[in-house]
C-alpha cells in the first residue's frame, strides 16, 4: 500500500503510523471542560466506531519521513485513497 | 448419517472410497425458522450443533454467503491455547480447551487436535517477569503453566538461535504443554456435519442483506435467496460484524482490520512446539505437511480488503529468522489475509443486542479460532436461554459504558494496539 503524504507524496506504508479513525471530541467538553459533556457522548467518542467498509477518514503519520500528521480518505475494502487534505 | 469408524473406512475401502454419503445436505432455505445464524463459520457452525445437541433447538438454518470455513475458519494459524492473565479471559479459553481436548470424539470427526505444547519465549528481564506473572495467574486460575530455562528451550526447539550473539538473546520461557494445533478445515467440517445430522440446515451462497424487524424486534432476514423469518437472529461473522450491525442502526465498539499469515515450502520435522515471541510479534508452528505456518501482528490500519501490505510480512519473517536462522533459506509458499474484528479492549464479545431477538458473537480480535468451541457453548446458551453462560457473563457490550473493560494488554481503546 502507498499512501499519499500531502508533504511527500506517495511512499512506502511502512514509512507511516496510524492514527486510527478521524473523530471529533465532543462539542461541551472544548475547551478543557469534560466533565461538561454526557458520559454516553465520551463512550461513544472514545469506543464506538462507524468502522465502515467503504471511504474512511482517518489519520497518519508520516514517522519516517516529513514527521507530519494528516487526515485522509481510504476505501477500507482496496486500500484506494479517496482524497488528501492537510490536518 | 454413518458414523466414521475404524469399521466405516475399511468397508468403503472395498469399493475405492466411492460410496461416502455427503458429509451434510444442500438444502433450500425455508420460509421460516426458529433460530437462523448469520455466518457459517466455525463459530456459527459450533453455535448451531450446540443449540442442537445440549438445548434440543433443531429448527435452526446457518446462512453463509460464501462457502462454511472459507473465511477466518479458514485462514488463521490454527493455535488453540488458553495462557491467558485475566481471570474472565482465562476462565473461558480454559473451558474452551477442554471442550477442544473432547472434539474429535464429540463430533465423530477428527479435528487432527494436536497438544504439542505452546511456548513464549522472553527476550528480556522484563518480558521474563511479565512470563512469570502469566504463569501464576494461569496455575491460580488452574490452567497449566510451567516456567523454561534456556536450556530448556533448547531441548524443545534445537533450531532455536539461544547463542549470545543472537538479534533477540533469549533469557527464558513459559509453556502450556495442552496447548497446540488443531486442523481449522476439519473443525468447520465436523461442526457442520454434526449440525446437520440434528436438522439444522446449512444454506451456503446466501448472503444477508437486510435485518426485518417490527418495533424492536426483528423478526427475520432478507437475503440473496429470499426472506427468512426467524424469532431469532444471532450474527457470528468476525470482521463483518459492524456491517451487521449497522442494518440494525447499532455501531460497535470493534473495528475491522486485516491479519496477515504466511507457509514455507514443506521441510521435515524441525519444530514440534507452537512457538511465540511476543517482542518479535511472530508466532510459528510446524504443520502436519511440514510447512512452517508464520503469523504476527495486524497491518495496523482499517481493512476489509482480506489482503495486506508486504512490509507486515518481511517483519514477520525476518523475526522467525533471527528466532530459526537455520530456515533462512526456505521459499514462502503462499501468503493470505482474513479481516479480524478487533475490538476496542481486545477481548471478545457475546451479548444481547437492543433490538429483541438479535445476539452477537464477535471482537474476537486474534483469538477465534481458539475460542470456537467455548463461543459456540455460550452463544447458543444465550440464544436458547436469554441469559449469558457462567464462562462469559463479562463479554458484554455495556462493559464499554461502564469503564469495566477486559484489556489484556494494557493498550486502552487502539484496536490496532492490541
Amino acid at each position: 500500500m502507498r499512501i499519499p503524504c500531502p508533504c511527500c507524496g506517495p511512499r512506502a506504508m511502512a514509512e507511516f503510523s496510524y492514527g486510527g479513525a478521524d473523530l471529533s471530541r465532543p462539542v461541551a467538553s472544548l475547551p478543557l471542560d469534560a466533565p461538561s459533556a454526557p458520559d454516553a457522548e465520551w463512550n461513544d467518542y472514545v469506543y464506538r466506531r462507524d468502522n465502515p467498509a467503504g471511504a474512511h477518514r482517518e489519520l497518519w503519520f508520516h514517522a519516517a519521513g516529513c514527521r507530519r500528521w494528516f487526515a485522509a480518505r481510504r476505501d477500507t475494502r482496496t486500500n484506494d485513497f479517496l482524497s488528501e487534505a492537510g490536518a | 448419517m454413518t458414523g466414521y469408524s475404524a469399521l466405516s473406512l475399511a468397508r468403503q475401502a472395498l469399493t475405492g472410497h466411492r460410496s461416502w454419503p455427503a458429509a451434510w445436505r444442500a438444502p433450500e432455505p425455508r420460509a421460516r425458522y426458529q433460530v437462523v445464524i448469520i455466518g457459517g463459520g466455525g463459530h456459527g457452525l459450533a453455535t448451531a450443533y450446540y443449540l442442537a445437541k445440549t438445548y434440543g433447538i433443531t429448527d435452526v438454518a446457518v446462512l453463509e454467503k460464501g462457502w462454511i470455513g472459507g473465511g477466518n475458519t479458514g485462514r488463521n494459524t490454527a493455535i488453540v491455547r488458553s495462557n491467558y492473565l485475566l481471570t474472565a479471559n482465562s476462565h473461558f479459553y480454559e473451558h474452551s480447551l477442554k471442550l477442544w481436548e473432547g472434539l474429535s470424539a464429540d463430533l465423530n470427526f477428527n479435528v487432527m487436535f494436536s497438544q504439542r505444547g505452546m511456548v513464549n519465549i522472553a527476550h528480556s528481564n522484563a518480558e521474563l517477569s511479565a512470563l512469570h506473572r502469566r504463569g501464576n495467574a494461569m496455575r491460580l486460575n488452574g490452567v497449566d503453566a510451567e516456567l523454561l530455562s534456556r536450556e530448556d528451550l533448547g531441548r524443545l526447539m534445537p533450531g532455536l538461535d539461544l547463542s549470545p550473539q543472537a538479534r533477540f538473546p533469549i533469557l527464558g520461557g513459559l509453556i502450556q504443554k495442552r496447548g497446540g494445533t488443531a486442523r481449522h478445515d476439519a473443525v468447520a467440517w465436523g461442526y457442520a456435519r454434526a449440525a446437520d445430522t440434528r436438522g439444522v440446515d446449512i444454506i451456503q451462497n446466501c448472503e444477508v442483506t437486510a435485518l426485518r424487524r417490527e418495533g424492536d424486534r426483528v423478526t427475520g432476514v432478507e437475503t440473496t435467496r429470499g426472506l427468512i423469518s426467524a424469532d431469532k437472529v444471532a450474527i457470528c461473522v468476525a470482521g463483518d460484524s459492524g456491517r451487521l450491525a449497522a442494518m440494525a442502526g447499532l455501531r460497535l465498539p470493534m473495528e475491522s482490520h486485516v491479519l496477515q499469515a504466511l507457509v514455507s515450502e514443506p521441510v521435515k520435522p524441525m519444530l514440534d512446539v507452537v512457538a511465540v515471541s511476543g517482542a518479535l510479534h511472530v508466532y510459528i508452528n510446524q504443520s502436519d505437511k511440514g510447512e512452517l505456518v508464520m503469523g504476527g501482528d495486524i497491518d495496523g490500519s482499517n481493512s476489509y480488503a482480506q489482503r495486506g501490505d508486504p512490509h507486515t510480512l518481511d517483519h514477520v519473517v525476518e523475526s522467525a529468522v533471527a528466532l530459526f536462522p537455520s530456515i533462512r533459506r526456505l521459499r514462502m509458499m503462499r501468503s493470505w489475509g482474513g479481516t479480524v474484528d478487533m475490538s476496542m479492549d481486545g477481548s471478545p464479545i457475546i451479548t444481547r443486542l437492543p433490538l429483541a431477538g438479535l445476539y452477537l458473537n464477535g471482537g474476537w480480535c486474534y483469538g477465534g479460532f481458539k475460542g470456537t468451541p467455548a463461543a459456540g457453548t455460550a452463544l447458543a446458551h444465550l440464544v436458547a436461554t436469554d441469559q449469558p453462560h457462567p464462562v462469559a457473563t463479562r463479554f458484554t457490550l455495556e462493559r464499554f459504558d461502564a469503564g469495566d473493560l477486559l484489556d489484556e494488554r494494557g493498550s486502552g481503546s487502539s484496536p490496532w494496539m492490541h
